[in-house]
């Protein structure tokens, strides 16, 4: 096991003039499953793109397995790509598609049948070998991508936002299933998402992105408990996000003074992790949702709006009557600027 | 009412569209010795004496030879041409792309013109081969159309994860893209072949003696001799292109490419 599987070093990615990513460093584990995340824009696919061998860089290295690969021409690499769109051959039945890159090798028809077939019954797809592309669901052309990359036994698996394409049911199937093919082949899954919550149930570490830099690598928990930026706060669903002036807590919009001093620059709340019904502070009931487990208010305050969760146990407040909440020490998360 | 009209434009545009045809096929189909519509008693002597007539032979093979080829050739020139245009950022690509498709616009007489001018004449260029480049390039806009709107519903990340699967470039190509257009290069040789094959302003400037397609040969014929032959294989011809269009669009829906 290496924790260096594959390595970017110092990379610059391009588009003609426009740079994408500038100057990223970023180490792989192997086998591990790390997600590229990140708003559409923040380099992520471009990334990958670079990985797979798509895109030349401008600068800078990228190793895998102990080899430089920068120059490598992408159909040597042995890297696997699952893409958005599945991009399957419409003219090749199911078993034809995940055949043809061990039939590019030259191998003995016995042994393409073989790992085809077993490549089939790893997604869970035998009984649809000999079905075309359009006669199948999005998730069966998904699964018949999976297993087209997997039979070629890739040192890297890339998945391009694997389950954007889905309905929420399959989407969830899909999760645990590219989960436990992964702890079954060990093979190490890069894959890209905008989903901050498919990325924190799958990944065994994050990679956030923002405007091609990497903003913060952490482990789901890491990431969700303690995000460093307001950026990575915002994304990590911290929907109270203030400045810290001297005493005082800062936005656009006004000021709430501070119950306790905090060293940090900035201060995050989850709408969890606002006290709603007594404390310091008031604001006016603007919206109020129910959302099962709690009930979701937005609050007009002296600071402007307010996100807050309270109890469902709790009494509704009805709309333009206020309400007493505290941004409480216990629940705020420190940020940096 | 409105039905009514709806029926009258429709006949009329079927009597206009068909009845030549029609018409055609009994004048030959006469037992007179000049060609009429209705025709003086009904015989197939003509639909026969159009097999012994020598130059007609000539001439078809003629015109066979160049609809195969120059058909094939367009099409040699046309795919990379019209993938060139689709999958790359080309700089004059709009250029290209009108350029291509001027043998459509300019007037045929002007091409067969200008070719007979400026090349059979200094270039001592045989007509046979002028021929041959002006049904290649006639045809050539056809190829790169139909081409290019079946490689626009071929996404490009296609040939992306062939290339990943280990594919080179070129493998990627003949393994992936040709077998996903084959419909749309099957009906662009259909088209460029009948267009070949019916097309006369530019082969009647670039005919010359003994080298003639069948159109012009024909209209040469009937300049000396007024008999129902010309009827009968005109009738022949366009039994062949129908056939050939019936056929195509039984095999792969023709009429979704053109």
């Amino acid at each position: 096991m290496s924790d260096k599987f594959v390595r970017l070093s110092d990379l610059t990615l391009s588009y003609g003039k426009t740079v994408a990513v500038p100057n990223l460093d970023l180490d792989i584990v192997e086998g591990e499953l790390i997600a590229l995340l990140g708003p559409s824009g923040c380099g992520k696919t471009t990334t990958m793109r670079a990985i797979a061998g798509l895109l030349t860089p401008a600068s800078g290295t990228i190793e895998i397995d102990g080899k430089d690969v920068t120059r490598l021409a992408a159909n040597k690499r042995g890297i696997g790509l699952v893409f958005q769109s599945y991009a399957l051959f419409p003219h090749l039945s199911a078993f034809e598609n995940v055949a043809f890159g061990l039939r590019l090798q030259r191998m003995p028809e016995a042994e393409v049948r073989s790992r085809t077939q077993a490549g089939i019954a790893t997604v869970g797809l035998t009984g649809f070998e000999t079905r075309k592309p359009a006669e199948m669901s999005g998730g069966q052309q998904q699964r018949v991508a999976l297993a087209r990359s997997l039979v070629m036994d890739p040192k890297v698996l890339l998945l391009d936002e694997p389950l954007s394409n889905l309905d929420a049911r399959l989407r969830l199937e899909m999760r645990s299933e590219l989960q436990r093919v992964q702890k079954d082949t060990g093979v190490t899954m890069v894959f890209v998402t905008h989903d901050q919550s498919e990325a924190l149930a799958m990944a065994d570490r994050i990679v956030l992105m923002k405007d091609g830099k990497i903003e913060q690598l952490g482990t789901p928990s890491q990431l969700y408990a303690e995000p460093a930026t307001a950026f990575a706060a915002e994304f990590m669903g911290f929907e109270n996000i203030f400045r810290v002036e001297g005493e005082n807590l800062v936005s656009d919009a006004g000021q709430l003074p501070l119950g306790f001093t905090a060293k940090a620059p900035m201060l995050a709340w989850r709408p969890g992790g606002v006290q709603v019904g007594h404390g310091p502070f008031s604001g006016r009931v603007l919206a109020s949702n129910f959302a099962g487990a709690h009930r979701e208010y937005v609050l007009d305050s002296q600071i402007g709006q307010i996100k807050a969760d309270a109890p469902i146990e709790t009494v509704e407040v009805p709309l333009g009557h206020n309400i007493e909440f505290d941004l409480p020490q216990s629940t705020a998360r420190p940020l940096a600027a | 009412m409105r039905n009514l009209t709806t029926y009258i434009i429709l006949g009329l545009t079927l009597t206009f569209l068909i009845g030549p045809f029609i018409i055609i096929i009994f004048a030959g189909a006469s037992a007179g010795e000049a060609l009429a519509f209705p025709p003086d008693g009904l015989s197939l002597k003509w639909y026969l004496k159009v097999f012994t007539i020598e130059s007609f032979r000539d001439s078809f093979l003629l015109s066979m030879f160049l609809a195969i080829f120059g058909t094939v050739t367009a099409l040699l020139l046309g795919v990379p041409a019209a993938y060139a245009l689709n999958r790359y950022d080309l700089p004059g690509a709009e250029t290209i792309r009108t350029i291509v498709a001027a043998p459509i616009i300019v007037p045929g007489i002007i091409v067969g013109l200008a070719l007979l001018r400026y090349l059979v004449v200094p270039l001592d260029f045989t007509v046979t081969m002028a021929l041959f480049m002006a049904h290649t390039a006639l045809v050539l806009p056809y190829a790169v159309r139909v081409v290019s709107s079946s490689l626009n519903n071929l996404r490009a990340d296609m040939e992306e994860a062939a290339v990943l699967l280990g594919c080179t470039r070129m493998q990627a190509f003949t393994k992936v893209v040709l077998p996903n257009i084959r419909g749309g290069v099957l009906a662009a040789f259909i088209l460029g072949f009948v267009t070949s094959f019916n097309q006369v302003p530019v082969s009647l400037f670039l005919s010359g003696p003994g080298v003639k397609t069948l159109p012009i040969d024909m209209l040469a014929y009937m300049e000396i001799t007024y008999d129902p032959s010309v009827a009968a294989l005109s009738a022949l011809l366009a039994f062949m292109s129908l056939t050939i269009v019936f056929v195509a669009e039984r095999l792969l829906g023709f009429s979704r490419y053109v």
